[in-house]
């Protein structure tokens, strides 16, 4: 299944994922998505530099699909942290939409 | 208040300090993650869903005017503009950066106040009975017991690498609204044949995955062994409690496997070892702290307030409100007034810079300066002249504040579950909103009656679940959420933990389901007196059992 990774930005906490090329960014709809396991692997190898810059903490790998382009979490809890709390949707990243 | 003598300040501006440095260290890669963690910990800094999240301590859930309002500057500068009053009476704020944190707790120690034990195997922030020193009932206020522990217990270095965390909680009153028999140790003060004044002590009760209810260890504890006594239950678990396995490592385990009363021998037997270790409390010193919770000058008045009444003719949201929010005071003519943070359809808990900044303005106009939260995530002004209800019920009113639902089914406990808890497994602030909307505040509420509902979004019970009247706890079943109902649980004296109904309902079903108990409830109470943790005690659960789940089976086809 398709994953993206994401983590969280050491200096302030808020989620990033990863994008293409290396950047974090703190939109889902802008990360990489990866298509299998082995994809996952090697980025997950590739991102320790950033958690030894001490730039980012909390690396991990969750499960996203795409539809039509829109990329969407697995799971809820991966959602809630793509957009943001369900009781306050001005708070979190859904505020940008 | 307590107010900080020299040594307190130092030690807390010490603190701040070495948390400084060492955030400083960590943002500049001198400190590793791993390094830093257990700093943070210790320091209430945790890194939740979103962001990180700071847990700022309320001893014993008492604050001043001065020391609320810091708090709301904290929200508007440096969060969203709110922050959440928790099950334990500590404020959480959801988004601070942890570049500002040393700043942050820089502005709270100007306040006397901090994150110190928030977090961590320590014996963590003391909690006591939120009507202290004003309730009618009460024996005597535990608060400069509590002070006296919280004074013993920080930083206390023979006890900052516990097993576990470990939880204090103490009441004044026989009727316990500190949940003491849930806690690791819990205290009640109680007098004995003679008039004196001691502690009923508890020992081995918590949540959690593994809910059990405290044992009395003690009927009667002398106030001046109550540090040794502590200390001792303490050593014994610090050094025969588990270690191997942090799900078993509470001392509520410790007594489960070692046996009640092995365990009361061992206690006893370290007590009276370590009675030479000078931790027998002095008269003076307990007089001295006792000192800072003296009551307030409050003036005579009449039992009745006729501001009151005529107020209450004219007006029924009022009458609701000063009848549903303000208990007895122990002095005529005053009340205890409960600023429920449910408002209808609102967020338990949650409070705005701006309502903090309103409760801090009554609490120094009416209130004597103090302001209480309470483990049920209101706030509370303990000391308010009951001729002074109606000027501050206009003000809670105008900032929506006044919602007249303390003790109804409406003022649910809920934890932050998964819209904010990295821990949770199912949302619980949502579903607390969908049945604060379904039964509101009005007529039926008011004729349902007193009804605790508590809600968890994982089985670490934050939401203090099992001892909900009607418990709900949510978990993850094949990736959707599920909800699990427990009946009968109750936190006070005559504490019982909930017993599950059966299988779960979906987020959809949730709140028909507790719309199917309570209209049960309804249909076979004796009377309306008869409230629904005394109906579930004589009916049992088969009434409720057959309800939820044979309610698609029969009667519509």
């Amino acid at each position: 299944m398709s994953q993206v990774i994401s983590a969280n930005r050491l200096s302030d906490g808020i989620v990033l994922f990863r994008a293409k090329g290396g950047a974090w960014v703190e939109q889902l709809r802008d990360a990489e998505i990866l298509p299998d396991a082995a994809a996952v692997k090697a980025v997950l190898g590739l991102v320790e530099v950033d958690v030894k810059a001490n730039h980012v903490i909390e690396v991990a790998a969750f499960e996203v699909t795409v539809k039509d382009g829109h990329v969407e979490p697995v799971h809820l809890r991966d959602k809630i942290r793509a957009r943001g709390p369900t009781t306050h949707p001005l708070h979190g990243k859904q505020a940008a939409h | 208040m307590y107010r900080y003598d020299e040594f307190d300040a130092a030690f807390v501006a010490d603190r701040l300090n070495q948390f400084s440095d060492q955030v400083a260290r960590r943002l500049s890669g001198e400190l590793t993650e791993e390094q830093f963690r257990i700093h943070r910990l210790m320091n209430g800094v945790y890194l939740q869903l979103h962001a990180y999240m700071l847990r700022i301590a309320i001893p014993y859930g008492t604050l001043s005017s001065r020391q609320m309002r810091k708090l709301a500057h904290i929200a508007r500068r440096y969060d969203k503009g709110f922050g959440h009053f928790t099950t334990r009476q500590n404020i959480q704020f959801n988004w601070p950066a942890l570049k500002d944190i040393p700043e942050i707790l820089g502005e709270l120690a100007s306040v006397e106040m901090h994150a110190i034990q928030t977090s961590g195997n320590c014996i963590r922030n003391v909690t006591a009975d939120h009507f202290a020193g004003a309730s009618a009932d009460e024996i005597e206020d535990p608060r400069p017991y509590a002070e006296i522990l919280r004074q013993w217990s920080s930083i206390h270095p023979e006890f900052t690498y516990l097993p576990r965390k470990f939880k204090l909680a103490l009441s004044g009153s026989p009727h316990d609204r500190a949940a003491t028999q849930v806690h690791d140790i819990g205290y009640q003060l109680v007098k004995n044949a003679r008039g004196e004044t001691g502690f009923a002590v508890y020992v081995g009760g918590g949540l959690g995955r593994t809910p059990m209810v405290g044992h009395k260890i003690r009927d009667f504890l002398a106030v001046e062994d109550l540090l040794a006594y502590t200390q001792a239950i303490v050593r014994v678990y610090n050094l025969e409690g588990r270690r191997d396995n942090k799900y078993k490592a509470r001392i509520k385990i410790l007594v489960h496997e070692k046996g009640f009363e092995p365990m009361r021998e061992a206690v006893g037997a370290e007590f009276a070892a370590d009675k030479n270790d000078l931790l027998a409390l002095p008269q003076s010193e307990i007089d001295r702290i006792r000192a800072y919770f003296a009551p307030p000058a409050l003036k005579e008045r009449a039992a009745q307030s006729q501001a009151v009444e005529a107020r209450r003719a004219r007006d029924p949201a009022f009458a609701a409100f000063v009848d549903t929010n303000v208990s007895q005071h122990k002095h005529a003519g005053h009340g205890v007034l409960t600023i429920s943070l449910k408002p209808i359809g609102g967020i338990p808990g949650d409070a705005t810079a701006e309502q903090m900044d309103l409760v801090a303005d009554l609490a120094e106009r009416f209130g004597h300066d103090e302001i209480r939260v309470s483990h049920e995530q209101n706030l509370v002004l303990p000391h308010v002249a009951l001729d002074d209800l109606p000027a501050i019920y206009d003000a809670l009113k105008a900032d929506g504040l006044a919602t007249a639902n303390a003790g109804l089914i409406s003022d649910i406990i809920s934890c932050p579950g998964m819209d904010y808890c990295s821990l949770a497994t199912a949302r619980s602030i949502p579903v607390a909103q969908r049945i604060s909307e379904r039964f509101a505040d009005g007529p039926r509420a008011k004729d349902i009656g007193a009804l605790k509902i508590k809600i968890s979004g994982c089985i670490n019970a934050c939401g203090h679940h099992h001892v909900g009247h009607i418990g709900i706890l949510g978990l993850e079943r094949k990736g959707v959420e599920t909800y699990q109902l427990t009946l009968g649980g109750s936190g006070d004296e005559a504490c019982t933990l909930g017993d599950i109904t059966g299988p779960g309902f979906s987020y959809e079903d949730v709140v028909d389901a507790i719309e199917t108990v309570v209209d049960t409830y309804v249909g076979l109470r004796t009377d309306a007196q008869e409230d629904f943790l005394a109906a579930y005690r004589r009916v049992g659960m088969a009434p409720f059992k057959k309800a939820l789940y044979e309610r698609d089976s029969g009667a519509d086809i």
